[in-house]
């Protein structure tokens, strides 16, 4: 009986495991198919990756650029996030209140309407989108509240004293910000960061809405292809080679993970 | 930065205020544009038109309403994102419950397999379940299919928002409870439905929180994986937009917008806490 369950239990895991990863799997033994379609398997081959890496094409440059944006957008967010953070923690519970439930508009808000609305302010006030100001912005709303709620965290966890003892040490204030309690909150910056990097690259409608109309970004070039061209087919073959790519990537982080975690416990041990 | 030290007091507080500029101008203020749109005119006049139009959009008056294309979008997407959260909670609720409980020494690397699938980007990742629905044959024109296909696309994209609130509620809980009921007597069963359930409720808020809404809204998803024929209203937003009706679009959102205030509200999601926050603060 408790085998069973076990059993079970672990199906389901399974079971839910393959839903999530058969698709990109999919894809991912599709991209050394010859043939641009997926229905017909014309022979193994690695055309679609000569394509994707064949700096000529616009794949790589599209992923080039898309990840210079999404840099660029997280370390904005994340200085304007901690500032902001370390601001809302040592405000007046008012106005932290009131900052706090802001920040969470953006969080909760559908993404459509957050950008329609950036759309109509950027509008309102006349900023050409060619200059990549609003597509910046934009992404910052979508990242930057998540900074916030990463850091904020960290600042309840630290230990308070450190700063009036520094301050009493003779340290300026800025001094005591930057090596008290920033070295304390780093690790709640860091993930800001990273999830900024995750969300900036994810990003559709808020890209669509702001972005320069000649600069694409992976998700909106993708979804602007027509398959039933014969180029359209070509290039969105090429992100399967792409898909392909980040797959391996991930297995390799779960697997360092993994290795990580077993020498933690064995040195532990020791 | 040295002369604001030297002309005012520094205070840790007077950080806020960038942030604070910031939220006012790219959050508060689009959102009153859009409130300003939905009621009025290309003259800039307060009109009533735009919520007539959108109740009343055959000339039937409100009874015509109930059979209107606006109508039929919102029944439309709250089935389907009724449904995708449903299934979205079903699946996720077990198997965060499983790694949470599980003797696995790195619970966090199991976690991880469910979050890194996130790093593919997002179109990649629907344009792979389009790619895979063309091959089982299930990418055609039967309108059944078409809700199907998007309610899975949903399900696939916001599942792993679901996952991580559930699993950081569901670890946090003190054992010491559960050894408790069970020496009181209780059942498995009975300790899970006294004990587990009721304390990762806040998890299970702010899941529903993620995916509800965002499965309204997503068009891409409904966009791609049918024949662009399932009409959700974020799509109904993005047509007005494209197509330059940004006064009956702004009233949808409008709508929408309020619709978001509500559930949260009423969820107490303005003042939650950080922790249960879903897309992974907590996780890296």
């Amino acid at each position: 009986m408790v085998m069973l369950k076990r059993i079970l239990k672990w199906a389901l895991v399974g079971l839910v495991l393959f839903f999530i990863y058969f698709p990109i799997l999919f894809l991912t033994v599709n991209s050394f198919n010859q043939s641009d379609h997926i229905q017909n398997w014309t022979g193994f081959g690695w055309d679609h990756y000569a394509y994707f890496f064949n700096f000529e094409n616009e794949p790589i440059r599209i992923v080039g650029q898309t990840l210079l944006l999404a840099v660029i957008v997280a370390l904005f967010s994340t200085v304007l996030g901690t500032i902001g953070a370390i601001g809302i923690f040592y405000s007046k519970k008012r106005t932290s209140g009131a900052l706090t439930a802001i920040n969470r508009v953006p969080v909760i808000n559908a993404d459509v309407v957050t950008a329609i609305s950036f759309a109509l302010l950027v509008s309102f006030v006349g900023i050409d989108k060619s200059t990549y100001v609003p597509l910046l912005l934009g992404q910052m709303l979508l990242c930057t509240p998540f900074v916030v709620l990463s850091v904020i965290p960290k600042l309840r966890q630290m230990d308070n004293n450190l700063y009036e003892a520094a301050l009493d040490l003779g340290a300026s204030p800025t001094k005591a910000l930057f090596s008290v309690i920033v070295p304390q909150i780093l690790p709640g910056i860091v993930a800001g960061f990273l999830l900024s990097v995750t969300l900036s690259l994810d990003d559709y409608i808020i890209a669509a809405y702001t972005k320069p109309d000649s600069f694409q970004t992976i998700s909106t070039h993708i979804y602007g292809l027509d398959k039933n061209n014969i180029m359209g087919a070509k290039i969105k073959a090429a992100y399967w080679a792409f898909t392909a790519i980040i797959f391996l990537l991930i297995v390799l982080v779960v697997i360092a993970s993994n290795v990580l975690a077993y020498k933690k416990t064995r040195s532990k041990k020791r | 930065m040295t002369e604001t030290k030297t002309k005012f007091h520094f205070s840790r507080k007077l950080l806020a205020i960038p942030y604070a500029l910031f939220l006012a101008a790219f959050v508060v203020i689009p959102l009153l544009i859009v409130v300003y749109y939905a009621f009025t005119d290309d003259a800039g006049k307060f009109t009533w038109e735009y919520v007539r139009v959108f109740f009343n959009e055959s000339g039937e008056g409100l009874l015509g309403f109930f059979q209107s294309y606006n109508f039929k979008t919102i029944m439309r997407s709250l089935f389907i994102s009724t449904m995708s959260t449903i299934i979205c909670l079903l699946i996720a609720y077990p198997v965060a419950y499983i790694i949470a409980h599980c003797k696995l020494k790195n619970k966090s690397t199991l976690l991880l397999l469910f979050i890194v699938p996130m790093w593919v980007n997002f179109v990649l990742r629907i344009n792979a379940l389009k790619e895979l629905f063309v091959w089982l044959g299930i990418y055609n024109k039967s309108e059944a299919w078409n809700i199907v296909n998007t309610i899975i696309g949903m399900v696939y994209d916001f599942l792993p928002f679901m996952i991580l609130p559930i699993y950081t509620t569901i670890i946090k809980i003190d054992k010491s409870y559960l050894e408790a009921a069970k020496d009181l007597g209780a059942t498995p069963a009975k300790a899970f439905l006294k004990v587990t359930l009721p304390l990762s409720k806040s998890g299970i808020v702010s899941g529903v929180s993620m995916v509800f809404l965002p499965s309204m809204t997503n068009y891409v998803v409904s966009n791609y994986l049918t024949f662009r024929n399932v009409k959700i209203i974020g799509k109904l937003i993005d047509d007005y937009f494209t197509g330059d009706l940004w006064h009956d679009g702004s009233f949808i959102a409008l709508i929408l917008l309020l619709f978001m205030f509500l559930v949260t509200w009423l969820t107490g999601g303005f003042e939650a806490d950080e922790q249960t926050n879903a897309r992974g603060t907590s996780l890296w």
